[in-house]
């Protein structure tokens, strides 16, 4: 079981609040993790990562253990922190304006 | 008794005002969808329970939400809209080929006959369609296919597609607009279309009476006479009375004839409203006074209504979809503005209040009127 924590945005359309503990199946890598988020919450789809292309959202970025994996190949492994839940993998929506 | 339910779209959330025929004192729900932008919300015209919702940001994409019960409650349902086949090229600012790239709904408009079938307007420009109740949608490719497509821009808000207008008489007639590329007409339910811009004249463009490439902001129709199309333009206030084959200016005495906003009353077919505003770069009522035009000629004799609006240091704008009517005897006339205000007049424009002040930027406002 893996952790996972949202943005307060994506939180209120899944309708949960504070960490969301997520199966994934195989690696733990982001695609893996991205399609347990979609799986369990269908109202997420299409706000992390584009539906089209599966790209991750521009303005959406993914962090474990303080260090930003947005640019990590989506199918590489994460830290095994990750995968035993020691860790959990952070959605962050960035502070842009507007 | 009769009720009005004012559904506000801004863009930070989502707001249902409510209130008896009066229209004096009112209820105000919301924020719903908070911090989102709500580009549009308008309910089913046979089902007023089912209310539909456009709700984006550019951080977290597009949801679709959905209500069965008059907005008290919603549910999110599909928010995939993909280009029919190889989606292929418009022109970007540039000149140069850019991908068709959705970006969001603009405008969602639901059929007047089924609460499950809306027809929904998106930027990149394209129109889609839900028989479900919006768990799945298609595009009517035959639009973006039927020859112009290629090359048609974006104007500075995007190559959004924000009017679709159903004929109450004929199902199949549908007139949509896009800015920039202008108004097309479906007659065979949005299988195919042709252009329908001739008469419409724009200076900025190369070929200024063009097919396609003029930047229309908005079209209404009286529900009693769908041949008869008034247009706000980017720059001229027009109409055709043949659903658009040919465009005649109206603007006539009109102080300035740029603007976004244009809708019909109720019940006189001959009566518009528009929301003038200083030029196409500055975007604000002209002089410092929000004024709404009304013609009871249909275009022409234009007079000012400002009973009850600031008519000093105000300096705000009426988007395209910030305006509407509503259904009751006396017909009540709302609009929403970019300083977070939404007006309404219980008597056809004599007289306003605003319903409320301090709302984020107003970016639509649809009216249910409730038996």
């Amino acid at each position: 079981m893996i952790r996972v924590v949202l943005p307060a945005h994506l939180k209120t359309l899944a309708g949960v609040s504070g960490e969301v503990d997520l199966e994934v199946d195989g690696v733990v890598c982001v695609a893996a993790i991205i399609d347990a988020i979609e799986r369990a919450y269908p109202s997420l789809r299409g706000t992390i990562r584009d539906p089209a292309t599966l790209r991750r959202r521009p303005f959406v970025r993914f962090f474990v253990d303080e260090e930003d994996v947005s640019h990590v190949p989506l199918d590489e492994s994460l830290a095994p922190s990750v995968a035993s839940g020691a860790t959990p993998f952070i959605v962050v929506g960035a502070m842009a304006g507007g | 008794m009769s009720r009005v339910r004012v559904l506000v779209g801004t863009s930070k959330g989502a707001f249902v005002l409510e209130s008896d025929a009066k229209r004096e004192k009112w209820d105000v729900r919301g924020p719903l969808f908070g911090g989102w932008e709500v580009y549009h919300m308008k309910g089913s015209p046979v089902d007023p329970n089912r209310i539909y919702a456009s709700q984006s940001t550019g951080w977290f994409g597009q949801i679709v939400q959905r209500s069965d019960d008059g907005g008290d409650t919603w549910a999110p349902v599909s928010n995939e809209f993909a280009y029919d086949g190889v989606p292929g090229t418009h022109q970007w600012y540039d000149g140069t080929p850019h991908p068709w790239e959705f970006a969001r709904v603009w405008h969602l408009e639901p059929s007047l006959s089924d609460p499950d079938t809306v027809l929904a307007g998106i930027e990149d420009a394209a129109l889609f369609r839900t028989s479900d109740g919006g768990h799945s949608w298609h595009e009517l490719s035959g639009l973006r296919g039927h020859g112009t497509g290629h090359s048609w821009q974006p104007g500075a808000g995007g190559m959004c597609l924000h009017t679709i207008i159903v004929s109450p008489e004929d199902p199949r007639r549908i007139v949509i607009a896009i800015s920039a590329a202008g108004a097309f007409r479906s007659d065979d339910g949005g299988v195919s279309w042709k252009p329908i811009n001739k008469g419409l004249r724009s200076e900025g463009i190369p070929d200024g009476e063009a097919e396609v490439g003029h930047c229309v902001h908005h079209v209404a129709m009286h529900p009693s006479r769908p041949d008869v199309l008034f247009m706000q333009k980017h720059w001229d206030v027009m109409r055709s009375n043949d659903a658009g084959d040919s465009w005649f200016e109206i603007s006539d005495n009109l102080p300035t004839d740029f603007g976004f906003a244009i809708d019909v009353h109720a019940h006189e077919a001959e009566t518009l409203y528009v929301v003038p505003i200083t030029s196409d770069s500055e975007h604000f009522v002209f002089d410092g006074k929000l004024r709404v035009f009304r013609s009871r000629t249909g275009g022409g004799e234009w007079e000012p209504l400002t009973k009850g609006l600031p008519q000093k240091d105000c300096y705000v704008n009426v988007l395209r979809d910030a305006m509407a009517v509503d259904g009751l005897d006396e017909c009540g006339i709302y609009f929403g503005t970019t300083g977070g205000q939404v007006y309404a007049s219980a008597n056809a424009g004599n007289s306003w209040a605003p319903i409320v002040r301090d709302l984020p930027r107003v970016l639509s406002v649809e009216v249910q009127t409730l038996a």
